[in-house]
């Protein structure tokens, strides 16, 4: 082995360097300044005493994740965590077929099915919210419709309670559950149904020992888009909850505007954080058996 | 393949857009502090060609007010927009008191700027206008003798009814805590922390700026009891559901009913319950870091003129604490919205929202959380 032959390893070494720094540079910088700083900035708070006014006061202290094991704050997060579930539960069942039925369009009808799917993100997200007010109050277009029809005598309650919450998380983040199991359906391709049908599987065994279990990737990763923002969700409790169903989104956001109290607030944001940690390990747990059914070996 | 790509560019398009409608809208943002010229306030200070940046709720002055005050002066107005008192102050706590001439912020609201020594003593002899202020305006309790702050408007808090939806006329808070059936899941109260304790304080024959612990447990307790007869806690809609007739009574600010009866004039009426309510009076507050203090005190001198005040009020259907400009209101307007009519004296029986500190914060804070959860 020469000196050159060092050389121009060493050189080439440098080069891959060079390019990968170009090309996670910015993202990266991105990142650093305005996600982790930030979180540096909330956990840093965290420790210490709230200021009369805003702000804190730099005397540590540990009293603010104390007064988060109150039952109280404990309560309002795990009513988020079920409601956040429910939301992603409701949209996967309703994202999967949407997704399979785009998947088997043919390829011109696609792309327009998939801007239909994406369509309500080009208006203001508080905007449809607001819409849902007016569909679904007492004396909204749906009670109206249904009593006109003879349906029901007394408008249904379908607004200002758990129930609109959820509708209206499954609405706002139902296009983030079927992109990705479209991209997953996709990727896969006809050919394993195929397969399995010319191996006498009937389309349900198709689906449920095949397809589903090849998408498993994609599904995950809907469910993540949509339980995480579900979690800190606060618009939606406001609006569609009437202030009456909170969640923990609800709790940060007036320890921040209301109370005035930065140390809690940071708090109870590290929480929901902690939160979509475990979530996402989960996650890689799902992936990493995922790719070793797809490489052959024993699941 | 091209296929592929596009859903990638349309999850991200997707993704952005969500991000984005969650950030929801704050046009307003920091601006640089104004003004270079560093002129001291001595007698005629020539303030055109400086910049005067002002933070202000939206949508609560005309904007022709704004541009002819610019006309009239010269000046450039940065005009910022802030949703709320603690959003200014957030934006203030950051930049440690500096980045606006002039803030408008509720009465409590001053102290805590003067505590922080973020406010400015105003001079009065640059603002001639504020001898129209009216006597009770230069008392209010947060900043008596108007040493910080000048008032803007004032008000009280009441109920905002249907009177073709109500069996009969409501005259005392306990409306809300002991529904008659025909207003059961028909009323709103405001969610926001100091209004939404305030039927129940008042109810109870307490201060409505109560720190006792046992004060604002019984009051949680009343409110949660209440709760159970509402429709939903509404801060920015509870008129429309008047109007809709999605709700038939309302915990509401005066002004704020007006709108509703601008959309309802017959049926649509305000009262302030047996028990009394709330003053409640936004100010507008120099800051000590403004490097051009003279046009601040410019701007609050234009909007102390009657006929520029008079603007004001027919605009945002608020009061303002000054005789001159009330006495300028197109009298049309003050007949069909009849809360402009209440007296500065029948206001001022009121009791005036002062600061809570901090230990009353975070009382006023976990029962609110405890009432909703």
């Amino acid at each position: 082995m020469s000196v050159a032959a060092a050389r121009t390893r060493r050189a080439r070494g440098r080069r891959v360097w060079g390019q990968r720094f170009v090309l996670l540079g910015p993202g990266m910088t991105y990142w650093l300044v305005f996600f982790l700083v930030p979180v540096g900035v909330l956990i840093a708070y965290s420790f210490f005493r709230r200021g009369p006014y805003g702000g804190v006061i730099y005397e540590p202290t540990l009293k603010n994740y104390a007064r988060a094991l109150d039952p109280l704050y404990i309560g309002v997060l795990w009513t988020s965590v079920r409601i956040a579930t429910v939301a992603t539960a409701v949209a996967l069942l309703l994202a999967y077929p949407a997704a399979l039925f785009i998947a088997r369009a043919t390829s011109r009808w696609r792309v327009p099915l998939l801007v239909l799917v994406i369509l309500p993100f080009w208006t203001s997200f508080l905007i449809r919210t607001y819409a849902w007010m007016l569909l679904l109050n007492p004396a909204g277009l749906i009670n109206k419709l249904l009593q006109a029809v003879g349906l029901i005598d007394e408008p249904l309650p379908l607004l200002y309670n758990e129930f609109a919450v959820t509708l209206g998380l499954v609405y706002a983040y139902l296009p983030l559950m079927v992109l990705p199991i479209y991209a997953s359906l996709e990727r896969l391709g006809p050919q394993a149904g195929e397969a399995s049908a010319d191996l006498y599987a009937s389309p349900a065994q198709t689906l449920r020992k095949v397809t589903i279990p090849l998408t498993l990737p994609g599904i995950v990763a809907g469910c993540i888009f949509v339980f995480v923002p579900s979690l800190g969700n606060f618009i939606v409790p406001d609006l569609l909850g009437g202030g009456r169903t909170v969640m923990i989104g609800n709790v940060i956001q007036q320890q921040f505007l209301q109370a005035r109290d930065w140390p809690f607030g940071a708090v109870l944001a590290m929480s929901v954080i902690v939160l979509m940690f475990v979530v996402l390990a989960v996650q890689a747990q799902v992936l990493r058996r995922t790719q070793e059914v797809e490489d052959g070996r024993p699941a | 393949m091209s296929d592929r790509f596009f859903v990638r560019l349309l999850a991200i398009v997707a993704v952005a857009g969500l991000v984005l409608a969650a950030c929801g809208s704050d046009d307003g943002g920091e601006t640089p502090p104004a003004a270079d010229d560093g002129a001291d306030a001595a007698e005629p200070v020539d303030i055109s060609g400086t910049t005067l940046t002002v933070s202000n709720w939206d949508a609560y002055m005309p904007k022709s007010v704004i541009k002819d005050f610019e006309e009239e002066t010269g000046v450039t107005v940065e005009y910022a927009i802030h949703t709320t008192n603690e959003d200014i102050m957030g934006k203030l706590t950051g930049a440690n008191g500096t980045g606006f001439d002039l803030v408008f912020v509720s009465g409590p609201f001053v102290q805590a700027l003067t505590n922080l020594g973020w406010a400015a003593e105003i001079d009065h002899s640059q603002i001639p206008n504020i001898a129209n202020l009216d006597a009770e305006a230069t008392e209010l309790p947060f900043d008596p003798g108007n040493v910080h702050s000048v008032p803007y408007t004032w008000g009280t808090t009441g109920i905002c009814y249907r009177s073709d939806l109500v069996s009969e006329t409501p005259s005392s808070w306990e409306v809300f805590n002991q529904a008659p059936a025909d207003l059961q899941d028909k009323m709103t109260m405001l969610g926001t922390d100091r209004w939404l304790l305030q039927p129940a304080l008042l109810s109870l024959g307490y201060s409505v700026n109560t720190t006792d612990a046992a004060q604002i447990d019984e009051a949680k307790q009343w409110t949660i009891a209440a709760k159970e007869n509402l429709l939903a806690f509404d801060d920015t809609t509870f008129y429309s559901k008047l109007v809709s007739g999605e709700a038939s009574l309302v915990q509401a600010w005066d002004g704020w009913c007006e709108y509703g009866r601008a959309e309802d004039p017959k049926n649509i009426e305000f009262v302030i319950p047996d028990e009394g309510s709330d003053l409640w009076s936004d100010t507008m507050v120099v800051l000590e870091s403004s490097e051009n203090k003279a046009a601040a005190y410019a701007f609050i001198d234009y909007i102390l003129r009657p006929e520029v005040g008079k603007q004001v009020v027919e605009f945002t259907l608020y009061k303002m604490p000054n005789a001159e400009v009330m006495a300028a209101v197109d009298p049309a307007i003050v007949k069909d919205f009849p809360t402009l009519a209440i007296s500065p004296a029948e206001l001022f029986e009121q009791e005036t929202q002062t600061d809570l500190g901090e230990d009353g914060t975070i009382l006023w804070a976990e029962a609110a959380t405890e009432i909703k959860a």
